[in-house]
């Protein structure tokens, strides 16, 4: 008899390896990435760039300080796709060596540091925002004013996006401005409706940009959902939780508390959702696992948004989830096939 | 402060003819509190955000370790055995008030960015360890190397951890030297990067863990060269045919 000489899953299809399901999440990111460009400006498709160069670069150091095959792992196009998913995180006109910093510390830190992809506990990509995102609070919280307000620089050319990431000087000062989730976070003693409409960061043409990014990132998802490399458990959860968390308190605070479709549709909750919070290495893995965890993140992400320092908090919120990942697979093993549940604690009535 | 069961086997305790070589290379290097121990790691972490806070908190240390080693091994035959923890730990403590009430008359500014840290020196795993796996032991004269050579190894990596931290965090290096060394270390501070981003992660405690798990890395990193190049010189074997016999009858 033959026997198959590979290891488990049996059950795949011919052809879906490492590679091509990491190529696959990169084409699905392309909807959120053209919508971003659309809207704020080259910035996020030269960080993309220079993200790729740095982590590819630092994947390859680490490889061979490690001795191991650099061509072989750096085919597999893991390294790409975490400095993707970490260029459509940062603000468009961070300064290069921000986004350099970025990539190379989630690569070797989050990444190899572990043992590589498969071993990494946390998501590094989350891992290289979280870094930035403390150590430089100022240029991470400024992203591009939206189309209708600032119609001239809107989509501001080449060139000015290029100058502002490689000089780091203040040159689209004048253009940015707070996302609506920051905007609303520093509302101060303003009830919701005041603030809607009277901050700028608040603005119905700010928001429906927002709106634009989300939508092309929920279809990205749903493209990933179709092509089965994702379930659905993580990202309904997530959402699910996150708008759970956002109706309660909407409906117990209405003046100050901001709507689920807010929360929902003005930060990255779709980009944290089905790229993020999905990654098959940092999250759980059993399906009832997936939606404990999911859950977890969409609460976290209320918590943080709500009461802590951050204004938005897919990072953190992804990263704690992580660290509880190992304890929810633990406790929810499924039940291999042909076995009773197990009896847990006292039975009722059969005491004696 | 339980932890002083898992210090070291491998000092060598009441023997004949004290290594005092073997105790100074224990202390910097093989056996050093910070690197190998992982002990008070607590001011470690928390006071290494700039060389002179590092200098500051290390000489504490290093001070109220070398006075508690001497006193602990001069009381060690009078100490029944079940009480030595608590006599001990009033040692540390007087010393740690001594330490304390010097910096708070001669380094006020010091005194009081280093804080909470400095009373805390009375729970710093490495002086206990030191006094009950060595002092309680060891005559005087061994003690007090001791306990100089583990505070010297202890305040090394603080003094590296933080001068990695500064440059790393804000581009300079001895910074606000005068805090410790008066007027004369006014102009010391070396700025390293001009015009440079201060990178908070690195002046916040999680920056101190990933120093220092380099600093640890590249220890392991040093001993393992060094084995390697031990085992290198120790294998040469003479040139020539050298075969076992694997078949018929092995005696």
């Amino acid at each position: 008899m033959a026997l198959l000489r590979i290891t488990s899953p049996h059950t795949q299809r011919a052809g879906r390896k490492t590679s091509w399901v990491m190529l696959m999440v990169i084409a699905a990111t392309v909807p959120g990435l053209v919508v971003q460009t659309a809207l704020f400006g080259w910035g996020t498709l030269v960080n993309i760039m220079i993200a790729i160069v740095a982590a590819l670069a630092s994947e390859a150091l680490i490889l061979k300080l490690r001795q191991r095959s650099i061509a072989f792992f750096l085919k597999d196009y893991s390294a790409v796709l975490t400095a993707v998913l970490l260029g459509l995180a940062l603000p468009p006109s961070v300064p290069w060596w921000l986004t350099v910093t970025a990539a190379s510390f989630a690569i070797i830190f989050a990444k190899q540091v572990y043992g590589g992809l498969g071993n990494n506990p946390f998501n590094p990509a989350m891992v290289g925002y979280a870094i930035v995102l403390v150590s430089f609070p100022v240029p991470m919280t400024q992203w591009l004013g939206s189309a209708d307000l600032v119609i001239a620089q809107a989509t501001l050319p080449l060139t000015d996006s290029l100058a502002a990431i490689l000089s780091s000087a203040p040159v689209i000062d004048s253009y940015t401005m707070a996302t609506p989730l920051d905007a609303f976070k520093h509302k101060e003693s303003l009830m919701s409706s005041e603030a809607f409409a009277s901050i700028e960061g608040l603005s119905t043409a700010n928001l429906s940009n927002w709106f634009y990014v989300n939508m092309a990132y929920l279809l990205g998802g749903l493209a990933l959902l179709y092509l089965r490399i994702i379930t659905w458990h993580t990202p309904v959860a997530f959402l699910g939780a996150l708008a759970v968390m956002a109706s309660l308190f909407y409906m117990v605070d209405s003046s100050n508390a901001a709507t689920p479709y807010f929360h929902l549709t003005t930060g990255a909750a779709m980009f944290g959702a089905f790229f993020i919070a999905t990654d098959p290495v940092s999250s759980c893995t059993s399906n009832k696992g997936k939606l404990f965890y999911g859950c977890g993140i969409g609460v976290l992400i209320y918590i943080i948004r709500t009461w802590g320092g951050y204004p938005d908090a897919i990072a953190f919120a992804v990263l704690l989830m992580n660290f509880a990942a190992p304890f929810i697979d633990y406790y929810s093993q499924p039940r291999a096939y042909g076995h009773t549940k197990a009896k847990k604690g006292l039975k009722i009535g059969d005491s004696k | 402060m339980s932890d002083n069961n898992l210090v070291d086997d491998t000092v060598e305790t009441t023997k004949t003819g004290t290594d005092y070589a073997e105790i100074v290379y224990n202390g910097i290097w093989k056996n050093n509190p910070a690197l190998v121990q992982l002990l008070g790691l607590c001011p470690l972490l928390a006071v290494t955000s700039t060389v002179v806070n590092a200098i500051g908190l290390g000489l504490a240390t290093l001070v109220v370790l070398v006075g508690s080693n001497m006193a602990v091994s001069l009381i060690r035959n009078y100490v029944a055995d079940a009480v030595r923890l608590p006599a001990f730990v009033m040692i540390i403590a007087s010393f740690t008030t001594c330490i304390e009430l010097l910096m708070q008359a001669y380094t006020y500014e010091l005194y009081q960015i280093l804080g909470i840290f400095i009373p805390l020196i009375v729970t710093n795993c490495a002086i206990l360890g030191r006094a009950d796996a060595f002092a309680s032991r060891n005559p005087i004269l061994p003690s007090a190397l001791d306990g100089f050579m583990m505070g010297l190894g202890f305040m090394i990596i603080l003094v590296v951890l933080g001068g990695m931290r500064e440059l790393v965090g804000q581009g300079t290096l001895f910074s606000d030297m005068s805090l410790l060394f008066g007027d004369i270390a006014s102009d010391w501070k070396w700025v390293v990067f001009s015009d440079y981003n201060d990178v908070l992660f690195a002046i916040l405690p999680p920056g101190a863990f990933i120093g220092l798990g380099l600093l640890i890395a590249l220890k392991n990193y040093w001993d393992q060269k060094e084995k390697a190049r031990i085992e290198a010189k120790k294998e040469k074997t003479a040139p020539g045919s050298k075969r076992v016999r694997v078949t018929g009858n092995v005696a």
